[in-house]
């Protein structure tokens, strides 16, 4: 494929068709459509509650979807677990749990070793390079609740490295992170593209949006709109993103949920 | 008493030994599951499981007319589930938070479980008293048939824990990462809770429902002050569990109707108390020490940078207690205190009345007059303060600056604003050098 940006034939690595996302009843991500085409690195960007990391959880079976359906190459996601890598929010852990760098860049392996097993040395062996790939290695040994935020970052980062997925879906890697950090971790996600995986990515920053993602899809309770960079990441397109709530789809979404309640 | 202690220890009385063993079963099982419950936060859930099993002991007497440990255990396992599931379902389908759910729920089948041990008691002949061991606990109740049940249980618990231990580990740190990788999330969780079931079970008839969650508690969290890896922490706790019951048990046979459950938890709580007070690093003394080693090193910074600034000022190397008290705003008994404790540490001297610098105070003075100063610039000329305004902060700052960052902050300040490092200008505008070496 010479033109990831513009694929003509090849099974997309995801595809997402008609999936609405509601929290207690209420709507909080509408009808997306999407396919999301192979080896390119995805900025998903909308304000707050606009559905970011909602739509990316529910790739992943993490909330259950009122309705839709979504495939990764063509397949149920269930089927295709170990294709996708994961770097959860920093915050959605408690750091003070009493495991060190190495410990949880070794969970990455977890899928591969299964159920009731030990990681072997190879297991070790990968995890290590992953934390020396995000330049932690010294780290290894250190209790995570003494790094600092954006050490944090790349240990979550090495932990899905580890994970030597195809898709990989991270939500806010850059958030609260030291510029050095968040050079280490954009090179990265370069690297990966380079060897043809897809890369989703959570983001907020939206001056670094044209250098960083070749593709790009904007959010606000529905896509507003989705394609490769320079095609839809117009003042436009962040007008209908950013400017305000859909006053509609809120107000629906309200109705609903008041409605299952019974008032 | 001592009759009793002898005999306890030489161990001869089999049922001495069963009753010894039993109890370093049900320590070590709760210490080990405890870790995994106290870190997954549900240490009241397991409360609630326990005093929930009451009422099941009760029913499950009243249906059979049997006191055999397992026929009992197994109403105290139905009647736990379901108190927790009952709690789950109260959180899931109605506004009422966790912590109160536990709360009703709870009472009302500790409630139920008591009104049906006192209608036992008053209905039959003198033969049901043994029930109400399984209030307070009574280690020396076990016989051998217990503790062939309680044996079994402890094994499958040791078993599971072991081979589940990377499930459990990766559940409690990141249960959304964990499904993500194609584990169940809800499996694993169920499995842990079917252990903490099992581990509340076998402690049940020594420990009793209404102090067994402290045995799951207490050595947990005791050793969680001694380390910071998993597998050392349930290892501690296995041992601080283990070690509880057993002492638990002997003191409790010291004397006739002592209930062995209350005398674990103290011994539990003892090792507790120790590890909050005495744990290198997390421990409360080793904390106060740390705060009192930084606030011992901020007076010296300030009495040494002070030094540096008025000598300079002054151009001697000596001085007065009195002229460092007015630059340090201090007392001049403060600076005298402080100059004696510097003069220990081998940063100054005495001689003639007269203050002055060792080498080695001299060197490190120059170290924090330095950072002060080149913080100040560094708020300065990065605009971030107005220079009236950046004393106050550098001073926060310049005892936390480390060698690397002062490096960082020489290079910025050369490469943007030409200042040399070796002469960092004060920012108020004097112009004052200080001096490298000792003495004049």
């Amino acid at each position: 494929m010479s033109d990831p940006v513009h694929p003509t034939e090849a099974v997309p690595p995801i595809q997402i068709h008609d999936m609405t996302i509601a929290y207690h009843k209420k709507p909080v991500l509408w009808d997306v459509d999407l396919d999301v085409p192979e080896g390119v690195l995805v900025g998903i960007i909308g304000p707050n509650g606009a559905g970011k990391s909602t739509m990316i959880k529910a790739v992943m079976d993490l909330i259950p979807k009122a309705s839709g359906w979504v495939k990764i190459y063509d397949r149920p996601y269930d089927q295709m677990r170990s294709a996708i890598g994961y770097v959860p929010q920093r915050e959605s852990v408690d750091w003070d749990f009493p495991v060190n760098a190495l410990d949880v860049v070794l969970m990455g392996r977890y899928g591969h070793v299964g159920w009731l097993r030990r990681p072997s040395s190879e297991d070790r062996r990968i995890a290590a390079e992953s934390l020396e790939k995000v330049g932690m290695a010294e780290f290894a040994q250190r209790q995570i609740s003494q790094l600092s935020g954006g050490q944090q970052q790349r240990v979550f980062l090495a932990r899905a490295l580890a994970q030597d997925a195809r898709i990989y879906m991270m939500d806010e890697p850059f958030a609260g992170v030291d510029a050095a950090t968040e050079r280490a971790i954009i090179d990265i996600l370069i690297e990966l593209r380079s060897q043809g995986k897809t890369i989703l990515v959570v983001h907020h920053d939206l001056q670094t949006v044209t250098a960083y993602f070749d593709w790009v899809i904007m959010l606000n309770m529905r896509v507003v709109a989705a394609g490769p960079t320079n095609e839809v990441f117009t003042d436009e397109n962040l007008q209908k993103t950013y400017g305000g709530r859909l006053t509609v789809l809120s107000q629906a979404a309200q109705a609903m949920a008041d409605h299952r309640r019974g008032n | 008493m001592l009759d009793n202690a002898l005999r306890f220890l030489s161990l001869a009385d089999a049922n001495v030994r069963f009753v010894l063993l039993g109890s370093l079963l049900i320590g070590a099982t709760g210490g080990m599951l405890g870790s995994f419950a106290v870190l997954r936060r549900r240490s009241l859930l397991g409360d609630a499981l326990a005093h929930a099993a009451l009422p099941g002991v009760a029913l499950a007497y009243l249906a059979t007319g049997s006191k055999s440990l397992p026929v009992l255990l197994f109403g105290a396992t139905v009647a736990g589930v379901l108190g927790v599931l009952l709690i789950q379902f109260i959180t899931q389908y109605t506004r009422v938070k966790a912590d109160s759910a536990i709360g009703i729920v709870l009472s009302v089948f500790f409630g139920i479980g008591i009104v049906l041990l006192t209608h036992i008691q008053r209905a039959g002949g003198g033969n049901q008293s043994g029930l109400d061991k399984f209030l307070f606990g009574q280690a020396a109740s076990m016989v051998g048939d217990d503790l062939r049940v309680m044996t079994v249980l402890t094994a499958v618990i040791i078993v599971a824990v072991l081979a589940l231990y990377k499930e459990f580990k990766a559940l409690i740190f990141d249960a959304g990462f964990l499904s993500t990788l194609g584990f169940s999330a809800r499996k694993v969780d169920a499995m842990l809770m079917g252990l903490i079931v099992l581990t509340v079970m076998v402690g049940l008839q020594a420990v009793g429902v209404v102090l067994i969650a402290a045995m799951l508690i207490t050595p947990a969290v005791a050793a969680r002050f001694w380390s910071e890896r998993l597998g050392t922490m349930v290892v501690i706790s296995t041992a601080f569990g283990g070690v509880s019951g057993v002492v638990g048990t002997f003191v409790s046979s010291l004397a006739p109707r002592i209930p062995t459950g209350p005398v674990m938890v103290l011994v539990a709580t003892l090792f507790f108390v120790v590890s909050a007070l005495c744990a290198p690093s997390r421990g409360m003394l080793a904390r106060w020490r740390r705060h009192r080693h930084n606030a011992e090193r901020e007076r010296r910074h300030h009495f040494l940078r002070a030094f540096i600034e008025l000598s300079n000022k002054e151009s001697r190397n000596t001085l007065p207690a009195s002229s460092l008290a007015v630059e340090l705003g201090w007392k001049v008994s403060r600076v005298e205190r402080l100059g004696r404790k510097l003069a220990r540490q081998g940063y100054a001297q005495r001689s003639d009345g007269l203050w002055y610098l060792t080498d080695a105070g001299v060197e490190e003075g120059i170290f924090i007059v330095k950072s002060h100063r080149l913080w100040e610039h560094y708020l300065y000329y990065r605009s971030i303060l107005d220079a009236d305004h950046v004393d106050r902060p550098a001073d926060e700052v310049e005892h936390l600056l480390t060698p690397e960052i002062i490096a960082d902050l020489e290079q910025i300040l050369a490469e943007e604003r030409g200042i040399d490092p070796d002469e960092v200008v004060n920012i108020h505008g004097t112009l004052s050098h200080y001096r490298r070496g000792g003495r004049e």
